[in-house]
């Protein structure tokens, strides 16, 4: 049965359903009815939630918990996912699996709350100290970020690693129907690792630091090869009409559904062209964009100065050309702009091949 | 021949690494003893901070999960909000508790968090080479007040204990120290209280011990032991500051 519900909302709700009994968090808008709903709600299911005393208090409380073995998640906005850096850096070496949500707003500063994606380089090149990646997906629609938050679960459980949902303000605070299929955990080995009590089982550690270089190497290490398991098995993308697209536009998120309805119009025009949407935004899909060999130009959509289009360049190499365009401060462009900075920035390989 | 004194169970085999003279082990060892005469041994999750109880994990027989600095009762509260069933108790220093980590410390209090904290205060930051800290005394002189601590520039001591003995979540509050004999029976005899505390959910249990650096005060061990006595105990209130109106609730 569908419902209408905000996507924030809908967060909150996959979460208990996957399982989620815990929730530290600290007030911030456009995030604040994750918190809200989780204060609402977490009785029902006998579990906790807890206003923290702010942000940096809130992710040592998700780790406290995650170390105890519990399934725990916070939310924040860009300024708040700021102050938790140390935490989630910490929760990555100490190897908790932990869920976080980032419902950006914009900046720098304290910035305002419209639609961005500038965090894009926080929450993919490690925001805090130290070499780590958590898993960082983006949903485009409310539908998608149940799955995701499902998703997020498992995979912050399989890995023991921070597993990050990243989304604009205005995909958190719009409202859209939704269904809540039936979560079905994976099956998972049992948290032995977990600092449960000597009780019934050998005394854990969970600590992150390393002093003898020789053990940090060898700790690197371990983790590099982690983060290989992670980017090989991750990679999640969406693609609209890619299947004879000579031109691509590549965009997450909400501009991944504006760039969708400038597919269309650029279609109606004759331009054979497709959207190529990242939905793990790390692992960035890189294996799904090198398919598309053939594709002549790239647009990099985004709300930002133009992030993401640097691991576009990345995938694609230097043979082919990568543009970016972008709104930023809040605003998002109509579809007929991302159309037109489509034809602007790609003009001379479009005409090369001739408008067909 | 009766056995007077023997290696608690409450700690593993490991020799510490703290600095000959140093009373952090006296403090780790107090801890284990009364984790075991209470029989909770099993069901407890300390949270060690960064600093010189850093290496904890080592020394105790019960589990541990490390905190980052300043963050020890943040993830304290996560363990025990996690595991209420479970025993829950932080390690601090005055660094840890009464600089970086002064909002945990308070908020922990003012929500009655049920976890016993505790501080060990020696006035100065041990681990990153002997710093000033909020308890430095007035005219402590450190690598970073290297005229003394100045009242004009850093304020007077910060009496943590004190302050938390305003907070009413904070059912507890103890400020102990361990120069003497007598004086380390009563600092364990507070650590049990604080665990019995807990143990009856009444709130916030917290205990700060005043102990010495001798290596960064730059004294011996000997003279760190009356500096204790001489400069650090007039700088706080001292005593049971607080405790909860419970039968039952005695020492051991
Ligand atoms: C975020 C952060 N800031 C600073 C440090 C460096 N640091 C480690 S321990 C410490 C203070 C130690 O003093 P205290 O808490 O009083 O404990 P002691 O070592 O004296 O027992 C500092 C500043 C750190 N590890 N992390
Ligand atoms: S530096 Fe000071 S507090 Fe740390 S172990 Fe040595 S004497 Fe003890």
């Amino acid at each position: 049965m569908k419902t209408l519900m905000k996507g924030n909302e809908a967060i909150a709700e996959a979460a208990l359903q996957a399982g989620c009994r815990l929730f530290f968090g600290y007030p911030i808008t456009p995030s604040t009815e994750i918190p809200e709903y989780m204060a609402k709600k977490m009785k029902r299911v006998g579990g906790t939630f807890l206003q923290a005393e702010s942000e940096v208090a809130a992710i040592n409380m998700v780790y406290g918990a995650a170390a105890a073995g519990e399934r725990v998640m916070t939310a924040t906005s860009t300024p708040g996912f700021s102050l938790m850096q140390e935490g989630v850096s910490y929760i990555f070496a100490a190897e908790l699996p932990v869920v976080i949500v980032d419902v950006m707003r914009h900046g720098p500063g304290l910035g305002g709350l419209g639609a961005t994606q500038a965090d894009y380089f926080q929450l993919t090149k490690g925001g805090g100290h130290g070499d780590y990646h958590p898993i960082v997906l983006a949903p485009a629609t409310v539908m998608e970020m149940v799955e995701l938050t499902y998703l997020a679960f498992d995979l912050a459980d399989e890995y023991r690693n921070p597993v990050i949902l990243a989304l604009e303000g205005i995909s958190g605070q719009m409202m859209e129907p939704v269904e809540f299929m039936p979560y079905r955990p994976k099956a998972l080995p049992p948290k032995t690792w977990a600092a449960t009590g000597i009780g019934d089982k050998p005394k854990v550690n969970i600590v992150s630091y390393v002093l003898a270089n020789e053990a940090g190497e060898l700790h690197n290490l371990h983790w590099a090869k982690k983060i290989e398991r992670m980017r090989a098995a991750e990679q999640r993308y969406d693609t609209y009409r890619m299947d004879d697209a000579e031109f691509a536009l590549v965009a997450f998120g909400i501009s991944g559904r504006i760039a969708e309805s400038a597919v269309d119009i650029l279609r109606a025009e004759g331009i054979r062209i497709g959207l190529f949407r990242p939905i793990s935004l790390w692992p960035f899909p890189t294996d799904g964009m090198r398919k598309y060999s053939r594709i002549r130009g790239w647009l990099s959509v985004e709300l930002s100065a133009g992030q993401m289009v640097d691991d576009v360049r990345l995938t694609v190499g230097s043979g082919t050309p990568v543009h970016f365009f972008g709104r930023q401060g809040g605003m998002t462009p109509d579809p007929e702009d991302v159309a037109e900075a489509f034809k602007m920035a790609l003009h001379n390989e479009l005409n090369a091949g001739g408008v067909r | 021949m009766s056995v007077v004194f023997e290696r608690t169970r409450g700690l593993t085999d490991q020799s510490t690494h703290f600095c000959p003279g140093c009373t952090h082990g006296v403090i780790i060892r107090l801890i284990a003893e009364v984790l075991v005469d209470m029989d909770l041994l099993e069901r407890t999750i300390g949270v060690e901070p960064v600093g010189c109880t850093g290496f904890c994990e080592n020394y105790f027989a019960c589990d541990i999960v490390g905190a980052a600095h300043g963050r020890a009762v943040a993830v304290a509260t996560g363990v025990k909000r996690a595991r209420p069933d479970r025993f829950v108790f932080s390690l601090q220093g005055d660094g840890d508790g009464a600089a970086i980590g002064l909002a945990e410390t308070i908020s922990a209090a003012a929500r009655g968090e049920k976890i016993s904290s505790i501080f060990i205060n020696n006035s100065i930051y041990g681990m990153t080479g002997g710093q000033m800290s909020p308890t430095s005394w007035v005219g402590q002189k450190t690598a970073t007040s290297p005229y003394g601590r100045d009242v004009e520039l850093n304020g007077q001591p910060l009496d943590l204990p004190l302050l938390l003995s305003q907070v009413d979540g904070a059912a507890y509050v103890a400020s102990v120290s361990v120069e003497s004999p007598q004086e380390v029976i009563a600092a364990k005899q507070a650590i049990h209280k604080a665990f019995e505390v807990q143990i009856a959910g009444l709130g916030y249990s917290f205990v700060s011990i005043l102990s010495t650096c001798p290596t960064n005060w730059g004294v011996t061990p000997v003279e760190a032991l009356s500096w204790l006595e001489s400069k650090m105990k007039p700088q706080f209130h001292l005593g049971e500051l607080k405790k909860p109106a419970l039968e039952g609730v005695t020492g051991p």
